[in-house]
């Protein structure tokens, strides 16, 4: 757990040193943020609905989507999720008038560094989900699992474990 | 960042899982979780117990702190938003501080959303872990205690808003109750009966209407909407645009003389409180028993808005010299502590349905404009009689028209039933034409209710189960001549009917006022999809909001009737009251903070905060953040780029812990 991440990934593409041959895949793990207000209030309406979905997405909860730091995102990915979930408040319903404004610039520039860094575009997500909206949790959330299971592991801690050892062949 | 594996000292812990009777040992292995859980570092006590919020539960909490010497408290059990708080509680009484503690969702965020026993248990491990790993980094916190303004804010003068003011008022409290339009009333105002007892609606609400303007803790504001809401519970700023009624209100006494001596000698501008079906003069009052009963002038029609160049007949008329031409729009400001909603409901615009013919044939009518036909004081004085002056000798009433219907709205309306069945008594009674409706269900779920409809039946009124296909004026037989036909399938007799009538009453359905989105955006509250202000909770806290101290009641929450209105309306009162009888709220101590020494004085955050919570110190050259003006949000901190503002309860340490724990295998 390093704030000041200094590994930050560098290589292109997702190739994987399990693809050819080797143990099937797990299954991927996705971290979320979800702002309290909307986005979590949504997800207990979806479980109070008893709506159904996949049961890779495991949440954190912040007050607001404009408290989650690119760094959060980052430390996640680097731990080894397949997928960041970003929830907040529909434009102009943010519970503190205009956090999710910021979230927005700031995810955006995120999401450019990301794909520089090799990490898909649909490995990290921003939505906007209302309190009212459990069912869109449910689609929100099958629909990213997909996606991701797709695109098999990220593992980046693995990656990071070659990328060193490519270093001391180069000292 | 210190690691919690690393950290010396490391806090006893103790892990509490909850069955929740089988919603939750249902879908996830409690007792794997629990090991799993009790083999983490630092935890000293790890449990799975049958309901952990009844009381025994709370006690085993409270005695294993003591016991044990626990520091940190971790429960998975529901939503943080429904028990946070009764764990926090059971903290307290072991001795622990409250914030000590971390709740994990596992039943609304796992064990009913999946479906996979392995899985959904693995995910609840993950979970776990996390908020084992995240308490390591809690702090000791206080809630913020902050005074209450004494005053509400009732917003809408209809029924729940009359009955939420009067039960304030009467408990001493002073209410402020604005009103859109002229008077107040609302809706119930219009109808002549109300269902099923029969009673006058005029009767019963207009002795609440003069108690809410002659109660002295009452200021009664019509004509008058809410623009802004600014501060937080307990302390709302709340700005009021008095729009110009061009009358002096305070020298009014609605003796009307000025409406006689209007230069207008007939009423010839449509009444919207008539429903279009009467004609009023630029200079007008909407009802006898308005109230206030001030009289209005509509700048839209009225001549001397238009040219200048009227004889003024109305001013010479009024020997009290309220008439003001000059009168402008005004805007107020008021403190209050808690805010009542009650901004009621909007009809279906029958014209979504086309093939009904509403505004296309003469003798289609909706419920609202019967509601004013049929009462003594409308625009006929009662008497049933269509646009072309005939009387007719059939009616039929078409039940749920924009209600439970996937093309319109979904949802049942739940009183266009009842109001149907009292209208096909009053028509029956008022002009002894032959009744018909045409339904899908008779839902008649109240006091009384069904007892009604079957004294319909045996009044000899005609019930025909099927959805109307259509109403047409093609005639196929002498009989349908110049009459309106309904195309039905009675699906009781199991053919396809057509109907001949003379008027056709269309039952529409109740939807969210065609504001409800601005509104509910002024006050920072929420709605469902289908439009109306989401409650906190749909059974616990139904008169509740998201945002504490606003609080909802009546139709602008979902469809309801008079009786379940004037409940809601109470329970909305009690709420306000609770809370401003308090004279404090304590606040959730989630606010930011600048650490001085770390704070390279770069004044990135200052205009990111919407509350501008955050200056700059000129002299020290650091941001300061105002305790009593942040909310929480955490914006800054994410923002902050030496990492030097930091966040109660959601603070670096704990976020990255979680992540850390979500994470770790």
């Amino acid at each position: 757990m390093n704030k000041n991440s200094e590994s930050v990934p560098s290589g292109k593409g997702e190739s994987l040193p399990s693809r050819h041959g080797g143990p099937m895949p797990a299954e991927p793990k996705i971290v979320a943020f979800f702002c309290n207000w909307c986005t979590y209030t949504a997800a207990d309406l979806a479980g109070v609905s008893r709506l159904k979905y996949a049961p890779n997405v495991r949440v954190i909860r912040v007050m607001c989507s404009g408290r989650v730091d690119p760094q959060f995102v980052l430390d996640a990915f680097a731990r080894g999720a397949d997928g960041v979930l970003l929830g907040g408040c529909h434009p102009g319903d943010c519970h503190y008038a205009e956090g999710n404004y910021k979230t927005l610039r700031r995810m955006r520039m995120l999401a450019r560094m990301l794909k520089d860094m090799g990490i898909h575009d649909g490995r990290f997500r921003l939505e906007w989900i209302s309190g009212a909206e459990g069912d869109k949790v449910k689609a929100v959330v099958n629909d990213m699992t997909a996606k991701v299971r797709a695109l098999g592991p990220l593992n980046m801690p693995d990656r990071f474990k070659e990328w060193d050892k490519e270093m001391v062949h180069a000292r | 960042m210190e690691h919690p594996q690393e950290k010396n000292g490391r806090p006893r812990i103790g892990f509490y899982i909850c069955h929740c009777g089988s919603n939750i040992a249902s879908m996830i292995d409690v007792a794997e979780v629990q090991q799993y859980i009790a083999a983490l570092p630092g935890v000293k006590v790890s449990r799975d117990y049958k309901y952990m919020c009844s009381d025994p539960g709370q006690e085993m909490i409270a005695q294993d702190i003591r016991e044990h010497k626990l520091e940190r408290l971790v429960v998975a059990a529901c939503s943080p938003n429904l028990h946070e708080e009764t764990f926090r509680k059971a903290a307290v009484k072991g001795g622990l501080n409250a914030f000590y503690f971390q709740m994990v969702n596992i039943r609304e965020h796992a064990a009913w959303v999946h479906t996979d026993r392995r899985s959904a248990t693995e995910k609840t491990k993950d979970l776990a872990r996390a908020a084992v790993y995240r308490v390591h980094f809690h702090k000791a916190l206080e809630k913020r205690q902050v005074p209450v303004s004494p005053e509400v804010l009732v917003v809408g003068g209809g029924i729940a808003g009359i009955h939420a003011a009067l039960t304030l008022a009467n408990a001493g409290k002073k209410v402020t109750l604005v009103e859109r339009e002229a008077t107040i009333g609302g809706h119930m105002a219009m109808f002549d009966k109300t269902f099923p007892t029969l009673d006058c609606a005029a009767c019963i609400l207009t002795p609440k209407m003069s108690a809410v303007k002659s109660h002295p803790n009452i200021t009664l504001w019509t004509y008058s909407e809410v623009v802004q809401v600014e501060g937080y519970v307990g302390n709302y700023k709340v700005t009021v645009k008095r729009k110009p009624r061009y009358i002096k209100e305070d020298l009014c006494v609605g003796c009307m003389e000025c409406i006689d001596a209007c230069v207008f000698k007939e009423p010839k501008f449509s009444d919207k409180f008539n429903q279009g079906l009467g004609k009023r003069k630029p200079i007008y009052i909407d009802f006898p028993q308005a109230t206030p009963k001030v009289v209005l002038i509509d700048p839209q029609t009225c001549i001397q808005f238009k040219t200048g160049k009227c004889k003024k007949t109305c001013v010479e008329s009024c020997d009290r010299e309220a008439i003001d031409f000059a009168q402008k729009e005004e805007m107020r400001e008021l403190q209050v502590g808690a805010i009542v909603l009650a901004t009621g409901f909007k009809t279906f615009d029958a014209k979504r349905e086309p093939h009904y013919g509403y505004g296309r044939y003469p003798g289609v009518f909706t419920a609202l404009e019967i509601e004013r036909l049929v009462n003594a004081s409308g625009p006929t004085a009662g008497e049933v009689v269509g646009r072309d002056g005939k009387h007719p000798r059939a009616v039929g009433i078409i039940h749920c028209v924009g209600s439970r219907d996937e093309k319109t709205n979904k949802w049942c309306s739940r009183v266009c039933c009842m109001y149907s069945l009292k209208l096909a008594h009053l028509i029956q009674e008022h002009s002894g034409a032959e009744v018909y409706n045409f339904y899908i269900d008779m839902r008649a779920p109240g006091k009384a209710y069904e007892e009604f409809y079957d004294k319909l039946l045996a009044e000899g009124v005609h019930f025909v189960r099927g959805r109307v296909a259509e109403v047409t004026d093609w005639a196929m037989t002498p009989e349908e001549e110049g009459r309106l036909v309904l195309r039905v399938e009675d699906t009781l007799a199991g053919f396809v009917r057509r109907i001949p009538v003379d008027m056709v009453v269309l039952s529409t359905g109740l939807e969210p006022q065609a504001d409800a989105q601005a509104v509910r955006r002024c006050f920072n509250i929420g709605c469902g999809s289908e439009g109306f202000f989401q409650e906190r909770h749909p059974k616990l806290a139904p008169v509740n909001t998201f945002t504490d101290g606003i609080f909802i009641a009546g139709a602008c929450q979902a469809p309801k009737d008079i009786p379940d209105t004037v409940a809601q309306a109470g329970a909305a009162a009690a709420e306000a009251l609770v809370l401003i009888d308090s004279g404090h709220v304590e606040l959730e101590p989630n606010t930011s903070y600048v650490v001085e020494e770390e704070c390279s004085g770069c004044k990135s955050c200052v205009p990111l905060c919407p509350y501008t919570a955050i200056s700059f110190d000129g002299e020290k050259k650091k941001a300061m953040i105002n305790e009593v003006l942040c909310k929480g949000c955490g914006v800054c901190v994410a923002a902050c780029p030496s990492g030097s503002i930091r966040q109660n309860l959601f603070d670096d340490d704990e976020i990255f812990s979680e992540i850390e724990g979500v994470m770790a295998k």
